[in-house]
């Protein structure tokens, strides 16, 4: 189980999460957190798991406050949004420091059949391209069996067969009754695979619920359509009340990348 | 008229006769198994011209006084032990020589100078080939007349400086040869106080308390061949006027307050081909004039030459300055002393015209030296990097040290001493 | 923590600079101990390329290091391992792969020389033990500067500024007020600001055990006693243990209070 609790953070003056309460409590399903650029899901998600520390409100993991606490993030496994690692590490070094680092047991060379990595152990993780750095992202984020599983942008990068692959992979997660949570720009994604969405605009829970849902209450064809419906609507109301420009400027871009 | 010359050359042959005859040198022998069993009584019983000689032995003997001329021989090195009772041998009489005896332990007094062999008032003294072994002062020379002192070895125990004495100690003598002896351990290695015409040549003066040589008020004096080292502040050379000084070792002076040589109020002096290595400071010069330093060796002094207090008319010439931590340090504003042709490790300049000599002048002041001379308390900042890069920027464009201390001829390459 | 230690280490030994550093200090020590075969000259020499290039060396190398091995640390920051182990282990990594680093580069052509029999062993080991507790005090202090500043120019700016201040600007600043206050006594004044200074107090410490120190005069004399009584010695290895611990300190301080 995960609660966010009033969650707020801002970095200088800009407020990025303005009073966030989330609850995840069931397993086996997949909730995508979705918003437009600087909406704060990232953040979100980097509060999870301790790397950001929110100005105000509590986070708990299986009811136990998170902070200044290291030892649940045994529970989790974590994609980063953008694959950066040591350079001059060879793949098979990093993922054998990784699993030295933090022992137990790990599925790692099942992952490594699935993505195809095994051509690329020996290579240095500076020489590699986009997508398969995001596999080996995907491999060290995934090898660990933990019970809730968090995917910053996962398909970034991945071509139609990792897609698939990893597409599978998750089902096969939420089979094992995994709590998943996954940020993604791809409507067809989310559509394809979430459970839940939860919407973020400027800082907080603009909307959540099934898939189906969001599509009824913006009588919409497709998620995509429904999404635009929702920004296009924050844009009539913004243009109304005057909306800083740099709200403004992030909707369009929004639309642009959707 | 004649009867008169007569008589007188009468008289003087019988004189004559009377002295020669007296004259006719007696030994008289001491030892255990010899005529005399102490040097007390042969010395009574000896008359002027004799010889007395010790045979070897140990003789629990002090306050022996030598008032007629003699000469006192040791065999096979015979101790005369005071067992700290006071002065061994006193010498108060013209043409006395001594040789061949170890005098020891005569006992520390803080009235009194006692000495192992003292000479008082009398000429023509040769001391030679004794040794001196933990005597308050060695040989106590007062007003004496051309004295010979050679070859002696005297080694005190250091003790603090106001219970040492001196290991030759002169006071008020004239025309003394101090030769090839060696001291140790003592306060001053070598004393000269108003000594004139003398010479210390080839002595070797290591390990003194204080000065290994110890010179003032004495003029007319030459020294050369000499060796001093590991003194705990150097030679001191004070007060005096013509003094030569060749050929003589000054090394290892090393520590807070010590010197190769001191030079204080000294006029129209030359120093020429010493060396003087690992000193704290090589020459420290106060008020000195008209002295010409030639083909001296500096290597590794913390300072070669420090200069204070109106040193006018001095002449440096053709000097080796190596590997010096400062080569000069100038205190005064007038200078008109003279730098010219030496050899400046530091000296980084070239030769165009391959004459052996740079094209650009040396600065031997460097800025950091300048600094100290006003605020001495800088020192703590020796060997910072800050201060590297102060001296490198003044060397470039010198601002505040003396722009008249210049080398115009700096040797391109060591000069051979 | 020995993980984390072990990886940056592993890490850092592997770069070229680790070794680069190695392979000047080698040709250094080596050639001078060749070219002048006099140890306690050597070691003065040492000594000024020691509290330069010491400081510098960790200050730049560690900002750069901080920089370099972000990725590492996010990836790192996701695992279930404590904040302050993760820097506190690659700042360790850091500080010791340098002082290896000087201390074989400098120890091996000693060793050769047989300094270990030598009058000189002890000069030799204090000029060593400044020069590891030099790196470990400004690689902590680079440490900081880079999670302070997530900027990397600025970083890198205020290093340099660091690094200056310490090596140049406060010898200077010290200069000038023994100059401008040279009425006053000033043997208290520069005892303190002697000890206040990582690189200064290094620097006295080390003229004090060679033989140069008989040039210092009263002044040598005053630090002497300084350092000869307990106070003193602990009042120097205090204010040492302070340069080192503080960043550490902060660097706990700054990890737990920073986001990612």
């Amino acid at each position: 189980m995960i609660e966010f609790k009033n969650i707020e953070k801002a970095f200088g003056k800009n407020e990025v999460l303005q009073g966030i309460d989330l609850r995840f409590t069931q397993t086996g399903r997949i909730s995508a957190v979705l918003g437009p650029n600087g909406s704060g899901k990232t953040t979100l998600i980097k509060s999870l798991l301790g790397m950001v520390l929110p100005d105000e409100g509590s986070i708990e993991v299986n009811g136990q406050p998170i902070r200044r606490e290291w030892a649940y993030r045994n529970q989790i496994d974590y994609l980063p949004q953008i694959a950066r690692f040591p350079e001059n590490l060879r793949v098979a070094e990093l993922l054998r420091m990784i699993k030295d680092i933090r022992g137990g047991a790990s599925r790692d060379e099942e992952l490594i059949e699935r993505f195809g990595l095994q051509p690329f152990l020996d290579k240095r993780l500076g020489t590699l391209s986009g997508g398969t750095k995001q596999k080996v992202n995907l491999t060290l984020a995934l090898m660990y069996d933990s019970p809730i599983v968090i995917l910053d942008e996962p398909t970034s990068g991945l071509d139609p067969v990792a897609m698939i692959q990893l597409k599978e992979l998750i089902r096969q997660e939420k089979a094992h009754g995994k709590m998943v949570l996954i940020t993604t720009h791809i409507m067809s994604f989310v559509e394809e695979m979430a459970d839940e969405i939860v919407f973020l605009l400027d800082g907080k829970i603009y909307f959540r619920g099934s898939v189906a849902e969001i599509k009824t209450q913006h009588q919409a064809e497709g998620l995509e359509e429904a999404i635009a419906g929702i920004l296009k609507g924050q844009l009539a109301t913004a243009n109304r009340s005057v909306a800083p420009k740099s709200a403004l400027q992030s909707i369009m871009s929004h639309l642009q990348t959707a | 008229m004649r009867a008169i010359l007569q008589y007188f050359s009468l008289l003087a042959t019988t004189l004559l006769l009377a002295t020669t005859a007296a004259a006719q040198p007696q030994t008289l022998r001491v030892g255990p198994e010899e005529d005399y069993p102490s040097i007390a009584a042969a010395l009574s019983a000896a008359d002027s011209g004799d010889v007395v000689e010790i045979h070897a032995g140990t003789y629990y003997e002090h306050g022996l006084v030598v008032d007629k001329p003699l000469y006192i021989r040791g065999i096979g090195y015979p101790v005369l032990d005071a067992q700290e009772q006071g002065e061994i041998l006193t010498i108060i009489a013209h043409d006395v020589t001594v040789e061949g005896l170890q005098l020891q332990n005569v006992g520390v007094s803080y009235l009194k100078d006692h000495a192992g062999i003292r000479v008082r008032q009398r000429s023509r003294a040769v001391i030679r080939n004794n040794r001196l072994v933990n005597t308050f002062f060695g040989i106590y020379l007062e007003r004496v007349h051309e004295a010979v002192i050679e070859n002696n070895e005297l080694s005190g125990v250091l003790r603090d400086e106001a219970s040492s004495g001196n290991g030759i100690h002169a006071w008020h003598c004239e025309k003394l040869d101090i030769r090839d002896n060696w001291v140790t351990g003592h306060r001053d290695g070598i004393y000269f106080e108003f000594v004139d015409n003398s010479k210390i040549v080839g002595n070797e003066s290591v390990g003194n308390q204080r000065y290994g040589l110890h010179f003032m008020f004495s003029n007319h004096d030459e020294y050369h061949h000499n060796r001093f080292a590991d003194n705990g502040a150097g030679v001191a050379v004070m007060f005096s006027k013509f003094i030569n000084m060749w050929e003589n070792t000054f090394e290892h002076n090393w520590g807070r307050a010590a010197y190769g040589l001191l030079l204080k109020e000294i006029y129209d002096t030359r120093i020429e081909d010493n060396h003087f290595i690992q000193n704290t400071i090589g020459i420290n010069i106060e008020g000195s004039t008209r002295i010409v330093y030639q083909r001296n060796e500096f290597r590794r002094n913390g300072w070669a030459i420090k200069m204070a207090g109106g040193c006018l008319d001095n002449d440096i010439t053709a000097n080796n300055f190596r590997s010096n931590t400062l080569d000069l340090v100038v205190n005064s504003n007038v200078n008109n002393n003279t730098f010219t042709g030496n050899y400046w490790s530091e000296y980084n300049g070239y030769d165009l015209d391959r004459d052996g000599t740079g094209d650009v002048p040396y600065r031997p002041v460097k800025l950091f030296s300048y600094i100290l001379d006003q605020t001495p308390e800088a020192i703590v900042l020796l060997r910072s990097f800050f201060v590297s890069l102060m001296n490198f920027s003044e060397k470039v464009s010198p601002v505040f040290t003396p722009a008249d201390v210049l080398d115009h001829q700096p040797s391109m390459q060591p000069l051979s001493l | 923590m020995l993980k984390i230690l072990k990886y940056s280490t592993y890490d850092l030994l592997r770069s070229r600079w680790a070794y680069l550093y190695l392979a000047f200090f080698l040709l250094f020590s080596g050639g001078l101990l060749y070219l002048s075969g006099d140890v306690s000259k050597v070691v003065i020499s040492l000594m000024n390329v020691i509290l330069i290039l010491c400081p510098l060396i960790a200050t730049m190398f560690g900002v750069m290091y901080y920089y370099n091995s972000r990725e590492f640390t996010e990836l790192l920051l996701a695992q279930p391992i404590r904040r302050r182990t993760i820097f506190w282990g690659q700042y360790l990594g850091l500080a010791i792969s340098l002082s290896v680093s000087l201390v074989i580069g400098i120890g091996i052509p000693f060793v050769a020389y047989g300094i270990l029999h030598g009058p000189e062993t002890w000069n030799f080991f204090t000029l060593i033990s400044n020069g590891v507790l030099l790196t470990f005090i400004f690689s902590g202090l680079a440490f900081l500067i880079g999670l302070k500043n997530e900027n990397k120019i600025r970083g890198f700016g205020l290093a340099i500024v660091l690094w200056l201040f310490f090596a140049v600007v406060y010898d200077g600043l010290f200069l000038l007020s023994l100059i401008l206050f040279k009425e006053y006594p000033l043997e208290g004044f520069s005892l303190a600001a002697t000890v206040l200074n990582p690189i200064d107090l290094s620097r006295i410490m080390i003229l004090l055990k060679l033989d140069i120190s008989a040039l210092m005069g009263y002044t040598g004399a005053v630090f002497q006693k300084f350092l000869g009584t307990a106070l003193g010695m602990g009042l120097s290895l205090l204010t040492l243990a302070l340069w080192t611990g503080l960043p550490v300190w902060t660097i706990q301080r700054a990890a737990k209070q920073k986001d990612f």
